[in-house]
């Protein structure tokens, strides 16, 4: 037979197509490895007091990540909690109170808000929604004593940050929860049922507790979405390197402060501390990343396939 | 459980009703607003000139956008070149030869980071890594860096895809003495061909609509390109620059820009849903 003297292109096939999963491995580490080297001039100038000064000034060339890590968190802050509750609604509308077909059409429209791209939700954010929130919704937060909702209403600025993040992140959280809804046994919601609870009681005291776990995994991961998002922040944060207590103020994350001055930074130190910037963003995502992950193998194990 | 009044319960359960079915119809409308918004504003500046002219200078009406429209087609096909084929292999990889063995499970782990990992970074590492040393903004650049967007979301979509087929179809082909990469590309991919498609076009869509890791790469032009080691026209960078000038045209422009990449990707998500839906069922 002549097939025996055929080469073998089996190995090479194998090896090849492991070639392309090192790659994949490759790029993640040199992406750190990037990041690190072209932070080093920042790092050796600014050292640890990079992470907690306010500074921005490239005039002076000094900087300072605080107000960036700031802006970072706060408007990620905002949009988990605007996200969530809005999400686990959703979620159960989906599950329990919506007739099939419509759960698939209104769960199909959600998850199209997902591929909407980010540009887009900026655009939007800047000549829509910013005027809205300056003309109906601010002056009504206004009212609210305390610290957060003062400052003239300008549209953009922090909270309308957190609120368009809400709104992208929204999706992601939703599938996942109703997934994970889904996956509650009927027995057990029955059972409930049957003793006379309400749909409310069954969701609060059974879907929710079975599903706790791979709900705060979806948090995790909406969470991790929401913190290096760029394009819709930098259009409507406002772009200001302080750090002010109301949420009406114009500020800046991380991502928006990459996008905007990446190009314009002529010095060396200037660049070395935006990519700095991002080296604090990268391990952001990483830790997050990783946390998501680990929590969500652990709820799998638990719960069983499917998640 | 603690004893409560029928009516009580029966009233917090009403209201969490209406709580939820207003949260969906919120999300829906949100969906409608933008949609409409990008609609309305956006087809008025498509016309004719706007896929055949290039952009007037700064503050001048007319011109369009030619070369954006298609600097973004060009790089998004380079990224595909790029981004797809290595995204199969990783798939093939990680369903047919890796296996629950360490090294597969360290490439599903760096597969999910990537994919976690922010748009703009990757630009930043891009730059750091070709746009420096070549000394320009190139179009090769922009495509690299939403290749290795694509990268993980075309092997985790193999993945899944492969693992749906049924064992028997692998045991049947390799016990008729055909060989594994024969039966991987010829059974395999056919059959799971639909799925794969998929996959591939829910990747194209992602990075066709991104912005920020071309900010870096990419930059952008008036110009029309004559290499691909230069900077490059496309419509999302172009669309930051017009909707923050203070040119009103400008700014009608980046809508008929969004106008335009909106529809580009809602379709081909659309598409890439359906097919996996009727796939599914």
């Amino acid at each position: 037979m002549q097939t025996h003297r055929r080469f073998d292109w089996d190995p090479v096939f194998h090896y090849l197509t492991l070639g392309g999963g090192l790659v994949l491995m490759l790029v993640v580490g040199a992406i750190f490895w990037e990041l690190w080297q072209g932070s080093q001039l920042s790092l050796e100038k600014f050292g640890w007091s990079f992470l907690v000064t306010e500074t921005w000034d490239p005039v002076s060339e000094t900087f300072g990540a605080a107000s960036t890590i700031y802006g970072t968190l706060v408007s990620t802050l905002i949009a988990m909690l605007i996200a969530v509750p809005l999400s686990l609604a959703i979620a159960l509308f989906l599950v329990e109170l919506a007739p099939p077909r419509v759960s698939a059409l209104v769960g199909g429209g959600i998850e199209l808000l997902a591929a909407i791209p980010s540009i887009i939700y900026g655009m939007w954010g800047l000549f829509v929604f910013a005027p809205f929130m300056s003309e109906t919704v601010q002056p009504l937060l206004a009212h609210i004593p305390g610290p957060f909702f003062t400052g003239t209403p300008m549209g953009i600025g922090m909270l309308s940050a957190g609120f368009i993040l809400a709104l992208m992140i929204l999706p992601f959280i939703t599938a996942v929860t109703r997934d994970i809804f889904r996956m509650v046994p009927a027995v057990v919601k029955e059972s409930a049922y049957g003793m006379g609870s309400t749909t409310w009681e069954v969701t609060r005291k059974v879907t929710i507790p079975y599903g706790i776990q791979g709900i705060i995994g979806a948090c995790f991961l909406g969470l991790g979405r929401a913190i290096g998002e760029t394009m819709a922040v930098t259009f409507v944060i406002g772009n200001r390197h302080e750090i002010s207590a109301s949420l009406f103020a114009a500020g800046n994350s991380i991502a928006s402060t990459l996008a905007n001055e990446f190009t314009e930074a002529s010095e060396d130190i200037y660049l070395s501390s935006l990519v700095e910037l991002g080296l604090v963003l990268f391990g952001l995502t990483l830790l997050l990343q990783i946390l998501a992950q680990w929590w969500l193998k652990r709820t799998r194990r638990k719960m069983g396939g499917g998640l | 459980m603690r004893e409560r009044s029928l009516a009580r319960r029966k009233l917090t359960d009403l209201l969490v009703r209406i709580i939820s079915v207003l949260a969906a119809l919120f999300g829906l409308f949100i969906l409608g607003w933008i949609l409409y918004v990008i609609m309305a504003r956006g087809v008025g500046a498509i016309n004719w000139a706007f896929f055949t002219e290039l952009p007037a200078p700064p503050g001048m009406m007319g011109g369009g956008l030619a070369n954006a429209i298609v600097g973004t087609l060009l790089i998004t096909v380079l990224a595909s070149l790029i981004g797809i084929p290595l995204g199969l292999l990783t798939g093939v990889y990680l369903a047919e030869f890796g296996g629950q063995s360490r090294l597969a499970e360290a490439i599903r782990f760096c597969s999910n980071l990537l994919m976690g990992t922010p748009s703009i970074i990757v630009g930043v590492f891009v730059y750091g890594l070709i746009v420096v040393p070549l000394g320009d903004f190139s179009a090769w650049a922009g495509a690299v860096a939403l290749a290795i967007i694509m990268l993980p979301v075309v092997a985790r979509t193999t993945e899944e895809m492969l693992n749906l087929v049924p064992d028997s179809l692998r045991e049947a082909a390799l016990g008729l003495g055909t060989p594994r990469w024969k039966t991987t590309l010829q059974i395999l991919f056919r059959a799971a061909g639909s799925g794969l498609v998929t996959g591939i076009l829910l990747a194209v869509a992602r990075v066709s609509g991104e912005t920020a890791p071309l900010l870096f790469t990419s930059l952008n032009s008036p110009f029309w390109f004559e290499t691909l080691n230069e900077p490059i026209g496309n419509l999302t960078v172009t669309i930051f620059n017009y909707a923050m000038s203070p040119y009103a045209d400008w700014q009608a422009k980046a809508w008929g820009a969004s106008l335009l990449i909106t529809l580009g990707v809602l379709s081909a998500t659309l598409l890439a849903r359906t097919t996996l839906w009727l796939r599914r069922k």
